[in-house]
């Protein structure tokens, strides 16, 4: 029994906080690396590592955090809905651009086991790993892999499309406001979709859109990438 | 009261996106069903935006917030990443890049040929 076992505000102050102060500095200092989402987690990390405080008790004082999230992403459904004109003149360049986009994370999958000697069962562990985490699970356990492996696997893939989806749209001349929510969308999920809002309505949208779609797609195509290897 | 009702609005849909994956077969998750389920609700006019609009946005706003406490679980799995975890982190920043560049470009590409 301790301070931390005790108190129940502190989890969330930590990790709200932390994110908070990350997001001022940011704003007023346009740093990309100090992206608030990645700070927070190292932050919280480091205090229950230099605390010595469980993650279970960490976690039942700031689950309600992840409760909302179920809710959130039905919300994403509303930028969709608002843009829903841009949705019906670009359907087949929305298509194609997420399908392209599932295809090639499995393919780069299949070439990375195929380059590391990877079991089949890490090879399933990381197939979905481009898709939002409550699928990504299903898919890795319908498959054989291990999908406890794969949640921290798709919140790295989230974090990294959260930081670097400005530079990448920038440096590749992803200019079209369709394309890039697309390309955030279909290759980080719901964390990489956050940041599409934050760019505009129609990214936010488009994104939105990628992760249900992608996520779809994912469930179809794992069923032929699993043969593979 | 007008941001507890149109919560409790979100909360349903959200709910019977939850039954939706208990009932059915496939590796879809509540929320996906969920949010499916409110844009055909919005399409069809069952729902207007302003109902649940304030309560969205403010749930849209935070959500990257919502991410921090999964994302922290990241540790109680050290032990089976720590051999690989150099390779996971170049596989993860690889092929998110490429995926990213790829989906967008043909986006893009299909965009502008369609245009001309």
């Amino acid at each position: 029994m301790n301070i931390f076992t005790e108190t129940v505000c502190w989890g969330v102050l930590i990790s709200v906080g932390s994110y908070i102060i990350c997001d001022n500095i940011q704003r007023k200092k346009h740093l990309v690396f100090l992206n608030p989402l990645l700070f927070s987690t190292i932050f919280t990390i480091l205090f229950l590592t230099i605390f010595k405080i469980d993650y279970e008790d960490y976690y039942s004082k700031s689950d309600y955090l992840y409760y909302l999230l179920s809710p959130a992403t039905v919300c994403l459904a509303i930028p969709l809905y608002e843009q829903i004109n841009v949705l019906k003149k670009n359907m087949r360049a929305v298509f194609w651009g997420i399908m392209s986009g599932v295809l090639t994370s499995m393919g780069s999958i299949l070439i990375f086991s195929i380059i590391f000697g990877y079991s089949h069962s890490m090879y399933v562990t990381l197939l979905p790993k481009s898709i939002t985490a409550a699928i990504a699970m299903g898919v890795s356990q319908e498959m054989g892999g291990i999908s406890s492996l794969t949640v921290p696997i798709v919140i790295m893939t989230g974090i990294t499309g959260h930081i670097v989806s400005e530079k990448v749209c920038k440096i590749f001349k992803i200019t079209e406001p369709i394309a890039k929510g697309i390309a955030i969308g279909s290759a980080s999920h719901a964390m990489g979709t956050t940041k599409a809002i934050e760019m505009g309505e129609i990214e936010g949208a488009m994104s939105s859109l990628s992760i249900a779609v992608a996520g779809i797609l994912t469930v179809i195509c794992s069923f032929v990438f699993v043969q593979f290897y | 009261m007008k941001y507890v009702k149109q919560f409790l609005i979100i909360l349903a849909v959200s709910f019977i996106g939850e039954c939706l994956k208990f009932w059915l077969p496939f590796p879809i998750s509540g929320s996906i069903y969920g949010m499916m389920l409110l844009f055909i609700l919005l399409l069809s006019g069952c729902i207007k935006v302003g109902q649940i609009e304030d309560a969205a946005k403010f749930l849209l706003d935070i959500m990257p917030i919502l991410f921090i406490p999964s994302a922290v679980g990241i540790i109680t799995k050290w032990k089976e990443l720590q051999e690989i975890w150099w390779q996971i982190i170049i596989i993860t920043i690889v092929t998110t890049i490429i995926v990213m560049v790829v989906s967008g470009l043909v986006t893009q590409t299909i965009i502008r040929k369609s245009k001309k």
